[in-house]
């Protein structure tokens, strides 16, 4: 009798915690269709907030510069981020612990210092504040979620294999490329994954950083919220389905490659 | 192998440009009166006088200390209970509910706590359904409750996260072991589950209370302009006054609040636990 009290607890308590997760967001999406200003009475289907966000030259911009910003960043970030932990992995011990520390400075330290930060260190360089210094902020707080995400796999990595492939005549390049590349692969690919989220949904960091008519979605919604605008739910929609899609596709893949492996083996 | 290792070279320069002297310019923004140029740089602590001083600051900073302790509290009381609840599930259940809660904290969070501005107006859903009841309307948009749920709302995914992960990884055959010696459900949850399940509250604080400090958007949506935290002041400093020495120090003076604290639950957290081992 206790037990199943308790069972029935749990489960109206976690049936409760989905709404609360997710009752927001499907309101969102929700108002997204509402034919009127309203943002709290649903008065009939309409797509004229979609229509109207894509005929804003604002926010397509902004969608514009949030994606290629994030692409940019990922790939940027992604690349030198695992070069990085792969160099660390054979460096000195101290080397690695000096590195790691200040690796996690951007991530240990509240958005906003390392928002302000930026802002005078850019100042202090005399580069406009744009499009160059968005993207160079977003490079630097995405390698070290990269670095995060690669370096553990490299730890189980058998640093013998690397050696094997250089003594039986393969350049670095080769052993890089062809031996430990593909074993460390997950931990790319959720590194990059991490890159592209942090950087599509910034919005401290990027705030303080940009400049010049450069917004990106998140900035665009903080400064249009002010005033009832349903657009922004419109936006909000596109934002949610763009990240959900990623997801989708990253954590998908694998698993249909993996039963296509299963099939032809 | 030490081909490989000159690839961490670029990054360590980049690092230290880009990660390391931002960190040394609030550090001498924050010590330093305005002048005009390198040669007019006066070093001075005025700028944490003039904060430490102020009233208004003051009250701003215990207000920011305040919101985010209460938000951290409700998110042990209500995260607690939803990670115990999950890792007590099947495996396929399990993976399911951790999708679920991780799902939401991929979504931009600004885009998460504006849905919050039209759930809580004086018209919005919840007031609709209070007044079914016959109760109402509530005034919650621009309330401490409004700002306390959207904070809440954001960073309770991080705390029940870390719980669960130390209930799962918690060994099961303690509990077996509590029962033979013949404690019940409830005792062996306040010895045996709950003390090791510690670790994961403390990096789930860390990682609600920080955030939760220096947040200046949440407040700004769901507090309005009059609502302001420690986030908003820094804000107006460097956007809107552009008085970087002042922001800059105030900055640090959050900073180092942060540190400590972290440091002190850390010892909270170490302390006993050495202890126990003493015995």
């Amino acid at each position: 009798m206790e037990k199943k009290k308790i069972r029935l607890f749990s489960k109206l308590l976690l049936g409760l915690t989905a709404i609360f997760f997710y009752a927001p967001i499907l309101y969102i999406i929700l108002f997204s269709f509402n034919s009127s200003r309203s943002l709290t009475k649903f008065e009939g289907f309409s797509l004229r907030w979609y229509e109207k966000m894509f005929s804003d030259s604002t926010m397509m911009e902004a969608v514009a510069y949030t994606v290629i910003i994030a692409v940019l960043a990922t790939i940027i970030s992604t690349i030198v981020g695992t070069l990085t932990a792969i160099g660390l992995s054979k460096s000195r011990k101290l080397m690695r612990g000096i590195v790691e520390q200040v690796n996690n400075l951007p991530i240990m330290n509240p958005e906003i210092v390392t928002g302000i930060g930026l802002l005078m260190f850019f100042s202090a360089l005399g580069v406009k504040k744009g499009f160059l210094t968005l993207l160079l902020a977003h490079v630097m707080f995405c390698i070290p979620y990269v670095i995060l995400s690669v370096t553990p796999k490299l730890r189980s990595l058998d640093p013998n294999l690397a050696d094997a492939a250089l003594d039986l005549g393969a350049t670095p390049m080769q052993a890089l490329w062809k031996v430990i590349v593909p074993q460390i692969r997950p931990g790319i690919i959720s590194g990059a994954l991490i890159a592209f989220t942090m950087s599509f949904d910034d919005f401290v960091i990027s705030y303080f950083v940009t400049g010049n008519g450069v917004n990106n979605i998140s900035i665009l919604v903080y400064t249009m919220s002010k005033r009832v605008n349903p657009s922004i739910n419109a936006l909000s929609t596109l934002v949610i389905i763009i990240i959900t899609v990623t997801l989708f596709i990253v954590n998908i893949i694998p698993i249909l490659k993996e039963k296509k492996g299963r099939k032809t083996t | 192998m030490k081909q490989f290792r000159n690839m961490a070279l670029p990054y360590i320069v980049w690092m230290a440009a880009i990660i390391v002297v931002p960190m040394l310019l609030i550090i001498l923004y924050a010590f330093t009166v305005k002048g005009n140029d390198v040669a007019t740089i006066r070093f001075s602590l005025e700028n944490f006088a003039r904060f430490f001083s102020d009233t208004v600051f003051m009250s701003v900073l215990k207000r920011s200390l305040y919101i985010a302790i209460i938000t951290t509290i409700i998110c042990i009381l209500l995260g607690y209970p939803i990670a115990y609840a999950i890792a007590n599930r099947s495996e396929k259940s399990k993976l399911f509910w951790i999708l679920l809660i991780t799902l939401p904290t991929w979504i931009n969070m600004l885009v998460r706590t504006y849905a919050w501005m039209g759930i809580l107006q004086d018209e919005g859903v919840i007031n609709y359904f209070l007044g079914f009841l016959g109760i109402g309307p509530i005034t919650m948009i621009h309330t401490t409750f409004a700002v306390v749920l959207g904070m809440v709302y954001n960073f309770i995914p991080f705390m029940i996260l870390q719980i669960y992960t130390a209930l799962t990884k918690m060994d099961r055959s303690y509990l077996e072991a509590a029962s033979d010696l013949g404690a019940n459900a409830v005792q062996s949850f306040l010895r045996v589950t709950l003390p090791l399940s510690i670790p994961g509250v403390i990096s789930g604080i860390t990682l609600v209370f920080l955030p939760a400090v220096s947040s200046f958007f949440i407040p700004k949506l769901l507090g309005g302009g009059q609502y302001v935290l420690i986030g908003n002041v820094i804000e107006t400093e460097f956007l809107t006054s552009g008085d970087w020495n002042f922001g800059s120090a105030i900055s640090l003076a959050m900073a180092v609040i942060i540190m400590v604290s972290m440091y002190i639950t850390k010892k909270v957290d170490t302390d006993p636990a050495a202890n126990r081992k003493g015995e």
